[in-house]
């Protein structure tokens, strides 16, 4: 067993396990934290799915099966909603993510031509990760940066007016750190 | 939390401004066009000039001209600066330190351009619903409530009966601005007459059309409006609980929402008792989590549930049961941010504008191939040409103008030649577009309609949620018969199978999305017919001798599994 770094035991009418994970890895703690404040109710499923991404990254199998039991839902039920939604991820992402806006506004001011360069650049498909798992390269509906379209975020941070050159450029930058 | 108190709390904050106020856009917009360090840099510019005891810098939302941030404006003097950077700063305040001592400003390089303040864009806007926006700190209650906020609901609470604030509504002819056009009041009446002791009122901010961004500014720039308004929805119809539901993709305004939520929580305005009256009111965010569907009211509400966003058939209404079967009034954030000035305002002053049938004000945002990008408030009835020629003008392209998309997936391309039609609910729905809920997105003559209406249908395809067939396969067969149609191998029967299946799918579907989901196709066919026949591989002299392609014209099973090159393509069912 790995040396447990969760917090005191606090008892906890969950039983015994709650707030601490077998694993003792201390994101468990502060998952449960979230379904405790929504007092473990299964309408929470959505906003305790964010918190998990948000801690884990993505939604592992074994994760979605910790929360389905935790909200006393069949893991069916807690499978269909991660499933359902594009925001959650059931695959880990790369370390640097390119999310090109493919709004109307962005595609009609030629998001298109982004993607296509950037997936020859990094020779990854679009809404895939590459092999080195460095690049995740995703489209999203619209981000409302219309106004400043093409927008695209990296790495979280919308930037506006892009194009396919300064876009490379970006990328490249991320791609070369490793290499060198 | 007295209405005194509210008076005293707006004085405080009046008294606490200085005399000249640097306004720097915070938004989503200018924020990713760096106007967070212009901030700083202006800050330490003031500083640096010991101006501080008359001069502060505000950070306020969007200020309309989002295309050329980030935006600055002096008040109260006016002074509009567009694509600001942080060299700017110290033009910037040497410019306001030479009007206060009376001289001329200093000539400087690095001086930024000013807005063009007198351009029809700024000129013919009224602004009523974005009143406070780009003009107070989205982030302090006290600027709000200096603004004149809170008002509304502290006289709909304490001078007005629930049923009386229903008739104000309704009589004012507000309709929902998220695209339906349903009569607000109407709405408001069904759900106040529900016996029930549980009733919710919700805020629909699931803004999913793409190049629609009014209520992400809405909820960035003036969140306590969009409170408001919602508490005042929850008294007239007698719900305790409400929600907003937000998009992910909207950090910042789920942010400011919490905040402000926070906020007038601490000051009693939500809450318990709200203005010593009986009413009880709180409100929570829930976060969506990317489906396009969830925008749609019954899938809205199976989403706040923690289910599958997947529609529920009507009847029964989310009026009559909603939320955990129970009534539930559902609004757009726009209308619940148009609903504080009809109280404070009376209905009649808010009928008095637009037209007939349409009444008030609608927020467009104007983005595409257009000189002036950014979000317009504009009376109902103004001509489409004046919001894309006056307002917006014209194309930078050089190319002309070809058309318009209102509507977002649901919606229609509108060609120049029909730019004279007004922007009501019934004039855009009988030139065979809607109004939707805002994004207006232009398009000149580069724009391949095929492709246009191929880019809707492959976001209708990717968004269905596959609960109904005629939506989740006639999407799929869409797209196939469009791309057919790009690539140059379609027939004419292809064409008539296509208008077909356009029928069906819109008459057949079980919610909004696949019911609106052939419009842009239907919109691009009735305007632009001869950019899909002239690509279609029969030509006339073909059909005049009775020799039609056979292949393509009739779907057989490989037709079905395989794409037009030849690779599989993904099964429709």
């Amino acid at each position: 067993m790995a040396v447990a770094t969760a917090g005191a035991k606090t008892p906890s009418p969950e039983g015994p396990a709650a707030g601490k994970h077998p694993s003792g890895d201390n994101r468990f703690k502060m998952l449960e934290a979230t379904m405790k404040r929504h007092q473990y109710s299964p309408d929470a499923l959505i906003e305790v799915l964010h918190r998990a991404q948000e801690l884990f990254g993505y939604l592992e199998e074994d994760l979605l099966l910790y929360i389905a039991q935790k909200l006393k839902l069949p893991p069916s039920r807690v499978y269909g909603v991660a499933t359902f939604y594009h925001f959650f991820s059931l695959k880990p992402q790369g370390k640097h993510t390119c999310v090109v806006c493919m709004g109307t506004a962005c595609f009609v001011k030629g998001a298109a031509k982004i993607i296509t360069a950037v997936e020859q650049l990094a020779d990854v498909a679009m809404g895939a990760t590459t092999e080195d798992g460095e690049l995740s390269l995703m489209t999203a509906r619209c981000i409302g940066a219309c106004g400043i379209a093409p927008a695209v975020v990296y790495d979280g941070v919308v930037a506006g007016h892009q194009n396919a050159e300064v876009t490379i450029e970006r990328v490249k930058g991320w791609l070369d750190d490793v290499s060198g | 939390m007295l209405v005194d108190d509210l008076k005293e709390i707006a004085e405080k904050e009046k008294a606490s401004h200085k005399a000249i106020r640097i306004h720097v856009c915070s938004s989503t917009g200018c924020i990713s066009a760096n106007s967070l360090p212009v901030r700083k840099a202006l800050e330490a510019a003031v500083k640096a000039t010991g101006l501080d005891h008359t001069v502060e810098v505000v950070g306020v939302g969007c200020m309309d001209f989002c295309g050329k941030g980030p935006i600055v404006q002096v008040v109260p003097e006016g002074t509009m600066y567009q694509q600001v950077n942080e060299e700017n700063a110290p033009a910037i305040v040497a410019a306001i330190q030479a009007a206060s001592n009376g001289t001329a400003a200093p000539a400087d390089a690095q001086t930024p351009e000013q807005a063009p303040l007198d351009h029809p864009f700024f000129q013919k806007q009224l602004r009523i619903v974005r009143e406070n926006c780009g003009k107070i700190n989205p982030e302090k209650i006290e600027a709000y409530i200096a603004a004149g906020g809170y008002q509304a609901l502290a006289k709909a609470l304490l001078d007005m009966s629930p049923a009386e604030v229903v008739e104000e509504i309704t009589q004012s002819g507000l309709r929902g601005r998220g695209g339906g056009g349903y009569p607000t009041g109407l709405k408001w009446a069904t759900v106040a007459k529900q016996e029930s002791d549980r009733k919710f009122v919700v805020c629909n901010a699931d803004e999913g059309d793409p190049g629609a961004f009014m209520d992400r500014s809405l909820l960035e720039d003036d969140p306590h409006r969009i409170l408001e308004g919602m508490a005042i929805a929850a008294y007239a119809v007698g719900a305790s609980q409400g929600y907003v539901y937000v998009r992910a993709e909207y950090p910042l305004a789920i942010e400011r929402l919490n905040k402000a939520i926070q906020q007038a929580r601490r000051q009693g305005i939500l809450g318990a008792q709200i203005f010593e009256s009986k009413f009880d009111f709180r409100i929570d965010v829930r976060i969506g989590a990317g489906a396009f569907v969830c925008g749609e009211e019954t899938a809205l509400m199976n989403s706040i549930e923690g289910r599958r966003g997947v529609p529920r058939p009507r009847p029964p209404f989310p009026a009559q049961k909603g939320l955990w079967e129970q009534p539930t009034l559902l609004n757009n954030v726009e209308t619940f941010a148009t609903i504080a000035p009809i109280i404070k305002n009376g209905a009649d002053w808010f009928a008095g504008i637009g037209t007939d049938k349409s009444k008030g004000t609608k927020i467009f945002a104007l983005t595409g191939k257009i000189e002036n990008t950014g979000l317009v408030e504009v009376p109902m009835g103004i001509k489409l040409r004046e919001i894309v020629e006056e307002i917006g003008g014209g194309s930078p392209t050089g190319l002309p103008v070809k058309a318009v998309q209102t509507g977002g997936p649901a919606g229609g391309c509108i060609p120049a030649s029909q730019f004279d039609t007004n922007v009501d609910y019934e004039s855009l729905g009988k030139i065979g577009s809607i109004m939707g809920s805002g994004g207006m997105i232009v398009m000149d003559e580069d724009d391949n309609m095929v492709e246009v209406a191929r880019f809707f249908m492959e976001f209708c395809m990717d968004e269905s949620c596959g609960k109904c067939i005629p939506c989740r396969a006639g999407t799929v067969q869409i797209h196939r018969l469009l791309t057919k149609i790009r690539d140059g191998l379609a027939t004419t029967d292809d064409l008539q199978t296509l208008e077909d299946l356009c029928d069906t799918v819109r008459n057949t579907s079980l919610c909004g999305l696949g019911q609106l989901a052939p419009n842009p196709v239907l919109s691009t066919l009735r305007y632009f017919r001869d950019e899909y026949t002239s690509r279609l591989r029969d030509t006339e002299s073909d059909r005049s001798f009775g020799t039609v392609p056979v292949p393509g014209a009739m779907h057989t099973l490989s037709d079905l599994h395989s794409g037009p090159d030849g690779l599989p393509a993904e099964s429709p069912l």
